[in-house]
């Protein structure tokens, strides 16, 4: 299997260059996509594998706190609580990261203590990404000197929506090597689209396809603040683009759903997606995360109930 | 299959269905064995349990059942519209009320999966009945002229393929319109069509409205046949419906005929691929490709021909076959020995032409009726794969280089039931669906049903249309 | 209009009207028609199975470009058909006064009738589309469009007593919607349909639309009715004996058969049925779904 992008070389040479590949790609018809994405929701899963389902999905959450109100306090319980989800059972997986604002990751950094839970790292002023290209690179350096495992920038939704495709590209390529630290290791990147914003799935696709080019190591749907956040059929079509790159391309690239994934019923659904269309090379948390904050206690209570066979309540998992 | 995350059996209870060791044929409103006493088993084609002892009817009892429905006739047609409306209402919300227990019948007597009769077949019977029951009293406005006739008793013999779902289809326009109904089902799945005439005495339908026959060919053949049936309805094989249409020459009888297919599945360069590949799946796969508009030609454009195989070899081996009550079950079992001996012939015909093989890694079950999923490609319009109906699981892979080589291809069959085309371009969405000789054109789309739309096939696929406003017209004079 | 006493007047060969053209029989046979006192008219072709299947080769041929025609078309030919047949009315009227046995006022009315049948049938090929066709509510994200199509090559053995408006009253339905047709016109009375055959190809009715054949229905029928590759098949014109023979030969395809039915007033309001029962229904489904990915299910 190749595992190189020469044979899209000629791809990024221009804005048009770029535009004739992108809208090359197959379109998305919106009814069949999320028709299977529905149908996927119906399979049924039980017992051991539901309990291993359960696991699994905690231990790819990047638990999130995104608050203009975030304080050490809060971001010191978050990271106690991804390290250790459920205080009344220590065989709970830990999370895989936490995620916060920049000016948290040291405190997140600390308080994780060595953990083996990443600190992920919102940049490149997230939310809207409306800033100078050299404020959001700024921005990305201080969060990776910080100590960031992982940054999760923004593309820019108007430069998309207005056709600039290639400048779209050259910002994800500059905020990659902005993730590289002095040592020559570096952050891996999250390429955030806010899918709700893109509006339609054929964006979404080629929007994917901007940032498996440019380097993004994960594809993430949404910042989850605006109205529509990560579903299972942005999701399924996410899936798909990074099953067609890495058969392109041999080159493996992650998925992050984030946002409104609520239930364990929701978390499992987008489980089953990825098993049945990338298979189980995604089932694991280094190509496939959870951007979730409610999302862990109610697997924990789940987790409780297959323990116990007791209906757990929300008194018996921790308030952070 | 991921190996770490295998999906654990998941079977929808059978405890919902409580299924008798025996059932007598429904006619006049009571259950009564066959007037020779003559009986057959059914079995469940997952496992070959058998799942009851049935009535087999004779000429005998078509003679009676006739004779309970012509004289139900007299009032029935007489009822006011709004009253027959009701009943026919009352049917559809039993059918919702019983829906899993249904549904689990089915599976159990067809051996088709739960995911199927529990979101497609059952929602579609009671929207059928419903769909109907509203016609029943406006048929004045159906465009038929002022007060259009029942013509009386409609002899209607179904297949066994969607058992229910074709039971619903017959009697719901027939009851509607005014019409008795005397209905033998497929003798490999006669059940649901014999729960269905609980449903009738639950509702408290009128004695003789309905009657149910269980039987085989014979009796079939026999109801076509008997002088005082005014209409005929026929869902099944081509060679049969050509045979009823020549028995019913020079008689007044009105028939419908809905037979077989060879649907073309068209995917252009341009098509959505992986919305395509789905369609591709659902249009041969769904209900084990055991379905008369099944898109059981592939004809692919020859620029993304080796691409779209893969893809679709991919998709296929997710595909999960096994125990139909299982709810993560994809593929069924096959309704029957024979279906399965005929699928089976066919297919090997294809390899003997020198069509290329393929199915993904599957094991069948050891007990039942059972067929993997299967590809051919490299195939022809001159293979025996591309032209017969095999009438399961197997799909046949064509290819074709521009829209016009498309369309004659897929109108090269003596079929002309179903047809799909795949592509972004709205234009030649119109263009091809517009030079298709198919009843039934599904664009981006394939294998949707609905009562509201009228379906039916061009050529020797048949004629008439059943749903919609259209569905009327076989059982009204007019 | 008298003719000199002294000059002979010219007959008329009548020909079948095939493909556009006027051939004779290929199997060089006529027959004699007589009026309906018994007197010697003309001699027409005695069609052959040959003849009729070189008529349904030309039926099929002009399927495709009539059916494909707009309706705007197909009705402005029909109704050139129409006028074509206004400006050779007192031909017709003496035809069908021969052939029929109707005084000159009677076969007046019958062809004026004929003409307005044409009329009618003009006006009707961009309407029965909007009548039998239109979209179906089906529950789901789906736009769902149903419309009749020409079933394709019609067979039609045409009425025996009413040679020239029951003739007209059963092919022009069969062409306004697009189909093409091969009739086998009046055994005993074949002249007023050999004649509308020259008005046809006067008329900007593309070639081997309407084909017509004189002759014995007994003897081309049943080739016609198991041909492959006729579609249906119009039995007005046969007894119930040849109507059950042709009814059971039809099934070799599954032609769509109309069975003969009792007539008693060719004046009467036509309805629609005649067309409808050469119409196929096409029904295309289309996902509509929502403008954008965050719209429709969730």
């Amino acid at each position: 299997m190749p595992t190189t992008l020469t044979a899209f070389a000629d791809v990024t040479t221009s804005d048009s260059a770029l535009r004739r590949f992108l809208h090359g790609l197959p379109g998305v018809d919106a009814v069949g996509l999320e028709a299977r994405a529905a149908s996927l929701g119906t399979r049924s899963i039980k017992t051991t594998a539901k309990a291993y389902a359960i696991d699994l999905a905690i231990s790819m959450i990047d638990l999130t706190t995104l608050e203009g109100a975030d304080t050490p306090g809060k971001v010191r319980a978050l990271s106690a609580k991804a390290v250790n989800p459920d205080p009344t059972d220590r065989t709970t997986p830990m999370t895989a990261a936490v995620c916060v604002y920049p000016d948290m990751v040291a405190t997140a950094k600390a308080a994780l203590n060595g953990a083996d839970v990443k600190v992920a790292s919102v940049a490149t002023a997230f939310p809207a990404g409306r800033a100078a290209l050299p404020v959001k690179l700024a921005d990305t350096r201080d969060a990776v000197a910080a100590g960031a495992d992982e940054i999760d920038m923004v593309i820019d939704r108007g430069a998309f929506l207005a056709g600039r495709y290639l400048e779209t590209y050259e910002l994800i390529k500059a905020v990659k090597e902005a993730c590289v630290r002095p040592d020559g290791s570096a952050a891996r990147l999250k390429v955030i689209f806010e899918t709700g914003e893109l509006s339609t799935y054929d964006n979404i696709r080629r929007a994917s396809w901007i940032g498996m080019l440019a380097g993004a190591d994960f594809i993430k749907t949404s910042t989850g603040k605006v109205g529509v956040n990560a579903t299972p059929a942005n999701t399924l079509l996410m899936l798909e683009a990074v099953r067609d790159f890495k058969a392109q391309t041999g080159i493996q690239i992650g998925v992050k759903p984030a946002g409104g994934i609520r239930t364990t019923k929701d978390a499992i659904k987008f489980l089953v997606l990825v098993n049945e269309t990338v298979g189980e090379d995604w089932l694991s948390n280094t190509w496939f995360r959870f951007g979730a904050s409610s999302l862990l206690n109610d697997l924990l209570m789940q987790r409780q109930k297959l323990s116990t066979g007791r209906y757990s309540g929300p008194d018996y998992v921790t308030v952070d | 299959m991921a190996s770490l995350f295998e999906y654990a059996p998941a079977p929808e209870s059978r405890s919902v269905v409580d299924i008798a060791p025996s059932y007598g044929l429904f006619i006049d409103g009571e259950f009564t064995d066959a007037a020779d006493g003559k009986v057959f088993k059914t079995v469940s084609p997952s496992s070959e349990e058998v799942l009851s002892e049935v009535a087999q009817a004779g000429a005998a009892d078509v003679d009676r059942a006739v004779k309970a429905a012509r004289k139900a006739f007299e009032k029935w047609s007489a009822l006011p519209g709004s009253e027959r409306a009701k009943y026919l209402f009352r049917i559809a919300r039993i059918i919702q009320e019983r829906s899993r227990e249904l549904a689990v019948l089915e599976t159990l007597d067809n051996g088709k999966p739960i995911k199927e009769t529990r979101d497609a077949d059952l929602p579609l019977v009671a929207a059928h009945f419903f769909y109907y029951a509203g016609w029943a009293d406006k048929l004045d406005h159906a465009g038929y002229g002022p007060n259009p006739r029942p013509l009386g008793v409609a002899g209607q013999v179904i297949p066994w393929n969607f058992p229910l779902l074709m039971l619903a289809w017959k009697i719901a326009p027939a009851l509607a319109t005014g019409n008795t109904v005397v209905l033998k089902p497929a003798e490999t799945t006669p059940l649901s069509a014999l729960f269905f005439a609980d449903i009738c005495r639950q509702a408290g339908l009128p004695k003789g409205v309905v009657n149910i026959l269980t039987g085989y060919g014979d009796a079939g053949a026999a109801l076509v046949e008997h002088p005082d049936v005014n209409k005929v309805a026929f869902t099944g094989s081509t060679a049969v419906g050509k045979a009823i249409a020549r028995s019913i020459a020079g008689t007044d009888k009105k028939v419908t005929l809905e037979l077989g297919g060879k649907g073309a599945n068209i995917v252009f360069d341009d098509a959505p691929i992986d919305q395509a590949v789905e369609g591709i799946v659902n249009g041969i796969f769904f209900n084990q490709g055991q379905v008369c508009c099944a898109g059981s030609r592939l004809l692919v454009q020859e620029s993304i021909h080796d691409e779209l195989l893969d893809s679709l070899k991919r998709r296929l081996s997710t595909l999960r076959l096994g125990d139909p009550l299982d709810k993560n079950t994809d593929i069924g079992a096959i309704n029957s020995a024979e279906q399965l001996a005929r699928i089976t012939a066919l297919a090997d015909t294809g390899e003997a032409e020198g069509a290329e093989r393929w199915s993904p890694a599957c094991e069948l079950p050891s007990a039942g009726y059972w067929f993997a999923p299967t590809l051919f490609s490299n195939v022809t319009q001159a293979h025996t794969v591309a032209r017969d109906e095999i009438f399961g699981p197997v799909l046949s892979v064509l290819t074709f280089r521009t829209p016009d080589e498309a369309v004659a291809k897929a109108n090269n069959s003596q079929y002309g039931l179903s047809a799909g085309i795949w592509t972004e371009k709205g234009s030649r969405i119109l263009a091809v669906a517009n030079q298709l000789r198919a009843g039934v054109v599904w664009a981006n789309t394939f294998n949707k049903f609905d009562p509201t739309s009228p379906f039916g096939g061009y050529k020797e696929s048949g004629f008439g249309r059943e749903g919609g406003r259209h569905g009327l017209e076989g059982y009204l004079d007019v | 209009m008298s003719e000199s006493s002294t000059r002979l007047s010219v007959f008329k060969t009548y020909k079948l009207y095939v493909g556009g053209k006027f051939p004779r029989s290929e199997s060089g046979r006529v027959y004699e028609v007589s009026d309906s006192k018994g007197k010697w008219l003309a001699n027409a072709p005695l069609s052959s199975r040959k003849d009729a299947r070189d008529a349904v080769v030309a039926a099929r041929k002009a399927f495709g470009g009539w059916s494909g025609a707009t309706a705007y078309n197909r009705g402005q030919i029909l109704y050139r058909i129409a006028e074509m047949l206004e400006g050779r009315r007192e031909q017709f009227v003496r035809e069908v006064g021969e052939a029929e046995g109707l005084s000159k006022s009677k076969a007046a009315a019958v062809v004026d009738a004929a003409i307005d049948r044409w009329v009618w049938y003009a006006g009707w090929t961009d309407k029965i589309g909007q009548i039998v066709g239109g979209a179906n509510p089906v529950a789901g994200p789906f736009f769902n469009l149903s419309t009749p199509e020409p079933t394709g090559v019609v067979t039609v053995v045409a009425p025996q007593d009413s040679s020239f408006l029951g003739l007209v009253s059963v092919i022009a339905p069969v062409i306004a919607t697009g189909n093409t047709v091969v009739v086998i016109a009046s055994e005993k009375a074949p002249l007023p349909a050999l004649s509308l055959g020259e008005v046809l190809a006067t008329s900007d009715l593309p070639g081997g639309v309407v084909n017509i054949l004189s002759g014995k229905a007994g003897e081309m029928g049943p080739h016609l009715a198991s041909h492959q590759d006729v579609n249906a098949i119009d039995l007005a014109g046969a007894d119930a004996a040849l109507a059950k023979e042709l009814e059971i030969a039809a099934a070799d395809n599954l032609k769509r058969v109309l069975r003969p039915q009792p007539v008693d007033d060719w004046n009467a309001d036509p309805g629609t049925t005649r067309m409808t029962a050469f119409l196929e229904t096409k029904t295309v489904w289309h996902p509509t779904g929502s403008l954008g990915a965050g719209g429709s299910s969730y």
